[in-house]
């Protein structure tokens, strides 16, 4: 009912463009250098509104110099419904394409964000309204299973307005494959982390983006299943005025931490540094041996778990007892 | 003649359009129809011994979700469904199948009882999709269903949906990660309703005949797309004319379907559920358009458009 595209209320966020005489900024309305705005990250240098910008504005700012190679670029978007509205979906998509330069609503690849090695997912709402069908699922799964072969972690910029509609059921069912491939992510033990970006709402929220190790959010972006619009139909409930904010999410507990865009790459390669543990690159690198061999992470985890509980100084441990872990209990 | 033949042909495809359209607008207001047996009923046909368990062990009981232990021919199942309710009063009692974060925190609960105890689960679908309101919102809607979806995937005891009436969007999906999904001849499953869409794309309701046609809701036509692995029956109209008749159908396909899935080792089950959802999808890939199709049949003899 409700999981498809609402586009988000505000639609005066488009970034700053390159050159261009005056720019005001669309919440405070103070006149800024649409130059000294890019340079701050396409954000309000007076009021730190955050504008929406695009996939490749977004890898350009995480990734550090030339630390960005795109993957699975080739995959092609079908039109399995032969869907048409009041335009057909292939008209739909060229036109999206033109807009954006980019070949569907996400770009993925192996990244560097701060010397840090990882698969960086970024999508892009100004691609029909960053809405997930099949190519979007596609890549956030070979995302995440090449996350898991290869030891290293997942990050994901999420912005989108839902499941794409056009591809009808074939979007729905994207929500569970994306949710499976969290599943991928976690067995190999690799962290992931969301990121979410105005508007972060319907399918992308309600399956892999809020299953995240650690799930933040930007400064003022809009986060909720189910759009305002929706709500007030079905049930005439009055909208508080901060509705589905991400500081409103923060305060409700769904949010690890709302972060603003300048500060989003280090606080990102902190985040992996320390679900990575927080070592050496030496000892990131041992981990990440360790857990191309999945059977080794469990194994490693269990013998330290076993010394512990056996350890004679631990109250009610003894020195030479079995331990009471197996690696069984650690993976159930 | 030449021109009689082609202004004939014209208006075959015109008749066909509309029949399609007709036929999907049709199913969707069967699927909707206020005495089509609903998941009560078809547990008070094919359960025996139902026990209802409620609630979902941290705030709350949601109506619109209903779940309990019972016996299908002299197996021990957990039984989980949305509940739409048939009177008005029932409805609002139900929530008119528009589950809350507890109602999906419900079914979780009950998928580690099941997975404790080692129970095949069935789910009913049947439900508009999660409640949009204010307070589901806040109290996680997002995270609960996600979370739903993720649970239902990791089981490792047998799980069988089925859709029995509307399978709205993300609401019934969080119900429909399943090893099997069947799905009644006269129910629908849609990423969004019918109207939504059309408020969206064609910016007008009243157009929803045109988006249900497109969604392509219907059991037939998620059958091609490989969503669901079978058609099941219902008497002539509908189930409503004859609920009896209509379990029984649905009873023989959940037995055939438990049989199928119980001769499975559980972590190839659980493999197997994986990739049946990492399959769903359609894309190509290489510089052969078409070269790489995933898991798409064709839906008409025309070739698929590729851009």
């Amino acid at each position: 009912m409700s999981v498809t595209v609402e586009i988000g209320r505000r639609d005066d966020r488009p970034p700053v463009p390159p050159g261009g005489a005056g720019w005001s900024c669309p919440k405070c309305h103070q006149p800024a250098d649409p130059a000294a705005v890019r340079a701050n990250l396409q954000v309000c240098p007076a009021c730190g509104y955050h504008l929406r910008i695009g996939a490749r504005e977004r890898i350009a700012q995480l990734v550090d110099q030339g630390g960005f190679r795109e993957r699975w670029a080739a995959l092609k978007t079908l039109d399995p419904l032969e869907f048409t509205d009041l335009e057909t979906y292939p008209e739909r998509l060229r036109e999206a394409q033109a807009k954006t330069g980019l070949t569907e609503a996400i770009v993925a690849g192996t990244a560097t964000i701060a010397s840090v090695q990882c698969v960086l997912a970024v999508m892009d709402f100004g691609f029909m309204g960053g809405s997930m069908g099949s190519v979007v699922g596609e890549k956030l799964w070979r995302a995440a299973e090449m996350a898991a072969t290869e030891g290293l972690p997942l990050v994901a910029v999420c912005t989108s307005g839902g499941a794409r509609m056009q591809e009808g059921i074939l979007s729905l069912m994207q929500m569970a494959k994306t949710t499976c491939a969290v599943d991928v992510i976690n067995e190999a033990g690799v962290p992931f982390v969301a990121v979410l970006a105005d508007p972060c709402t319907g399918g992308v929220v309600a399956s892999f983006a809020t299953l995240a190790d650690i799930c933040v959010a930007e400064p003022g972006a809009l986060l909720y299943f189910s759009g305002p619009r929706v709500i007030a139909e079905t049930t005439k409930e009055e909208l508080p005025a901060d509705f589905g904010t991400a500081e409103r999410n923060l305060a409700l507990g769904h949010l690890d931490a709302v972060v603003a865009r300048t500060e989003l790459r280090d606080k990102l390669a902190n985040y992996l540094r320390l679900l990575e543990g927080g070592g050496t690159p030496e000892r990131i690198r041992a981990r990440r041996a360790r857990s191309r061999s999945p059977r080794g992470l469990v194994d490693a985890t269990a013998r330290r778990a076993k010394a512990l509980a056996a350890h004679a100084r631990r109250p009610f441990g003894r020195g030479d007892r079995e331990a009471v872990y197996t690696p069984q209990d650690i993976e159930a | 003649m030449g021109e009689e033949i082609e202004r004939l042909s014209t208006r075959l495809k015109t008749l066909r359009h509309e029949k399609r359209r007709h036929d999907a607008w049709l199913t969707v207001q069967i699927a909707r129809e206020k005495d089509r047996p609903r998941t009560r009923e078809y547990i008070a046909l094919l359960i025996e011994g139902f026990e209802e368990l409620k609630g979902d062990r941290l705030r709350a009981d949601d109506r619109a979700i209903v779940g309990g232990l019972g016996w299908f021919e002299g197996q021990a199942v957990v039984v989980i469904g949305h509940q739409k309710g048939r009177t008005l009063d029932e409805q609002q009692m139900h929530n008119f199948g528009m589950a809350r974060p507890e109602g999906y925190r419900k079914a979780q609960r009950l998928f580690r009882l099941a997975e404790r105890h080692k129970l095949p689960i069935f789910t009913f679908v049947d439900t508009p999709g999660a409640y949009p309101g204010i307070a589901a919102e806040e109290g996680g809607q997002a995270r609960a269903i996600a979370e739903t979806m993720r649970n239902m995937a990791r089981l490792s005891v047998p799980v069988i949906a089925t859709v029995i009436g509307e399978g709205g969007s993300g609401g019934a999906l969080a119900l429909a990660v399943a090893d099997r999904v069947l799905m009644q001849e006269n129910a629908t499953y849609s990423v969004i309703s019918p109207e939504g869409c059309a408020a969206i794309l064609w910016r007008d309701a009243e157009f929803a005949p045109q988006a249900a046609e497109a969604l392509r809701p219907t059991a037939s036509q998620l059958l091609a797309l490989n969503v669901i692995e079978r058609v099941v029956k219902e008497p002539r109209g509908g189930a409503q004319n004859n609920p009896e008749n209509a379990a029984n159908e649905v009873r023989q396909a959940l037995r055939e379907t438990l049989a199928e899935l119980v001769a499975i080792d559980p972590a190839a089950r659980r493999a197997q559920r994986r990739e049946r959802f990492r399959k769903l999808g359609a894309f190509s890939e290489g510089s052969v358009a078409g070269a790489v199709i995933n898991a798409l049949p064709s839906l008409s003899p025309r070739p698929q458009r590729d851009f």
